[in-house]
């Protein structure tokens, strides 16, 4: 320490200024090419950030495990859910056959579906994992329709970056970015193991996220909405939100 | 997929940023000692060997009076460096190096005088200062002067510390997000319908498990879920670190890897651990055979399967890497298996501290810390 040559001075002079400048430009980088979370602030964003940028890097086509039939769980576990409203227990009495699905913001023909609407688009059925942050899990199969084939309808404009999703609840809704929203296995669905999707797993209509954790699926979903910035829309920072303080990416 | 390219020129950037970042410190400033270096420490220890028997040499550099600071040759006209602008930083450098050390010292109570007016004292940072410049150096390994190599070089420390606090958050927070469902089960699925293999008899942050308990722990998993990853990169960065520096400077091979794999040198180790018999003359510069299995151990299957079990917990992670968890026999033996090795760390964190405490709490610490090599002959 007390005796440094110059040439290690100099040298790590050298790698002191690569590292900074590389950080410098990998920080450009990454907010150029959407690997930044909308949590990334605060004493945990740095490693959110890693997180999310390595996720974005290296499964960005990657589909979730699908599992063979014998392997659906028996006993799947339904999360506990607040009281539902009365807008709920209204739709539920009539079935809901008057349930509609509103799709907005940035898309160029904005949509309202009802679920029998839903059922005429192309119907994807997956037998895949849910994923708790707790730790506990359950598999199930999960029938409904892909998520971009809605948009694909309704057509997304070109600055579209995020989606958020709403559930008739209140103060429950959640957001993802485009490379989720437009996934193959993010579903809209309507069923569960060959039934209409029960109430208790999030019936009439969940979105399924199965490449991030078991809260990025929002139950009883009624609008989405495509936008380019989720400013506003991150649980994670909005103290009256059920996700307030978990991370905004759970794709971990 | 059109991004493709630019993302991954963060990677291939960031890589070789690393490994350069790695070669810059990993260089041994031992082999580069000088000649003047080596004479000066070698006047400077017979000095003190002098003065112990009452008589008075010249200072190194040709210097008469010590100098205030301790720094050798900072007021003396004969050193060869005296004045150019590397001599300048060194002394610097030196001065900020001295002073941090005093400072953990008197945190650790190692040294009980610290007062500058202590001629040996400041001497004897003298030599501290030249001393650790090098380490193994042949200068140092005189057979009547103990190894004043330090124990472990900077990097070793760096990594060992930043190490220390990810596992600590890592631990706490892990425990933390254990509650919300203390269960643990085999196989690919598990919940509170389905039978555990084993529970953790403790109450959980969460209603919907059968813990046994009439009440609800708060939760804390938010926090605790962003700290955990968060150390958790830490860690397996640094741990990325410390492999490439363990490898290039042949860390693992010389220190780790076993240099006796007799049986007989199995025997002595754990005969004199039997006997309760305090540490050989050895084994304050090198790790015996039972270290030396532990620490491989630790490096190379506990610490890999932490992260790769974690890993396996990642929804995401396995979706572009399905056999990580389906080698481990799926999402919950990943789960159990993480928890079990986390308990096996554990208790290699409890059974290191106590080998330290009872080797000597304070000289092993300041070895981890300031690199400090052992001075006996100033504890007795």
């Amino acid at each position: 320490m007390s005796n440094i040559s110059r040439r290690r001075f100099v040298k790590a002079g050298l790698a002191t200024t690569a590292g900074v400048s590389g950080l410098a430009v990998a920080a450009k980088l990454a907010h150029r090419y959407g690997l930044v979370p909308p949590d990334s602030g605060g004493i945990f964003g740095p490693g959110e950030t890693l997180t999310y940028a390595a996720h974005r890097i290296f499964s960005q086509h990657s589909l979730a495990r699908e599992f063979p039939r014998n392997m659906i769980s028996k006993d799947p576990f339904a999360n506990s859910i607040a009281p539902l409203s009365d807008g709920f227990k209204r739709l539920q009495s009539g079935g809901f056959a008057d349930w509609r699905l509103s799709v907005e913001g940035m898309v160029a023909q904005p949509a309202t579906l009802s679920l029998s609407d839903l059922k005429t688009f192309p119907v994807r059925s997956q037998i895949t994992e849910v994923v708790c942050e707790e730790g506990w899990s359950y598999i199930a199969e999960w029938i409904g329709t892909p998520l971009h084939e809605v948009l694909k309808t309704v057509g997304v404009l070109r600055q579209a970056r995020y989606l958020v999703y709403f559930s008739i609840e209140p103060d429950w809704w959640d957001s993802i970015d485009m490379e989720d929203a437009l996934h193959p296995q993010t579903l809209l669905v309507w069923a569960m193991n060959d039934a209409d999707l029960p109430v208790s797993f999030g019936g009439p209509l969940r979105l399924r996220v199965p490449r991030q954790l078991g809260y990025k699926s929002v139950k009883f979903v009624t609008r989405v909405m495509v936008t380019d910035s989720v400013k506003g829309f991150v649980p994670a920072l909005d103290p009256n939100s059920p996700n307030y303080n978990y991370s905004w990416y759970a794709g971990i | 997929m059109k991004h493709s390219g630019p993302r991954l020129l963060v990677l291939f950037w960031l890589i070789p940023t690393f490994c350069f970042t790695c070669s810059a410190v990993n260089k041994n400033p031992c082999s580069v000692i000088t000649r003047v270096e080596a004479e000066a420490l070698s006047r400077i220890r017979a000095r003190r060997r002098n003065r112990r028997n009452g008589a008075v040499l010249p200072l190194p550099g040709g210097c008469s009076q010590p100098s205030t600071h301790g720094i050798p040759g900072s007021r003396c006209t004969g050193h060869p460096l005296q004045g150019s602008h590397v001599h300048l930083a060194r002394q610097a450098l030196s001065r900020v190096s001295e002073a941090t050390e005093r400072l953990l010292s008197q945190i650790l109570g190692a040294i009980p005088q610290l007062s500058g007016k202590n001629q040996k004292n400041s001497a004897r940072k003298r030599e501290t200062s030249l001393r650790r410049t090098c380490y193994a150096s042949p200068v140092s390994s005189t057979a009547s002067q103990p190894n004043r190599a330090p124990r472990h070089t900077g990097l070793i420390r760096a990594t060992h510390w930043i190490t220390v606090i990810s596992f600590v958050a890592l631990l706490v927070t892990g425990v933390e997000i254990l509650i919300s469902h203390p269960r643990f089960y085999w196989g690919e699925v598990g919940n509170s319908l389905t039978p555990p293999l084993f529970k953790i008899p403790i109450p959980s942050s969460r209603s919907t498990v059968p813990s046994g308990y009439g009440y609800v722990l708060p939760d804390q998993n938010g926090w605790s879920r962003y700290l955990h990853f968060e150390a958790a990169w830490a860690l397996m960065l640094t741990g990325l670190v410390y492999f490439i520096y363990g490898l290039w400077t042949r860390h693992f091979r010389r220190n780790l890897f076993p240099a006796d794999r007799t049986w007989a040198a199995f025997r002595r180790v754990i005969a004199r651990h039997l006997r309760l018999a305090p540490p050989d003359e050895a084994d304050a510069r090198s790790y015996n055979v039972l270290q030396r299995i532990t620490y491989l151990l630790v490096v190379f299957v506990l610490f890999p399967l932490v992260i790769w079990t974690g890993l396996a917990m990642s929804p995401s992670f396995n979706s572009a890497v399905p056999w990580a968890v389906n080698a481990l026999g799926g999402r919950q033996s990943a789960r159990t298996v993480h928890f079990l090795v986390s308990v096996s760390l554990v208790l290699f964190l409890v059974v290191h501290v106590l080998m330290i405490a009872i080797t000597g709490f304070t000289s092993r610490m300041r070895e981890m810390i300031t690199g400090g090599a052992a001075r006996s002959e100033e504890h007795s």
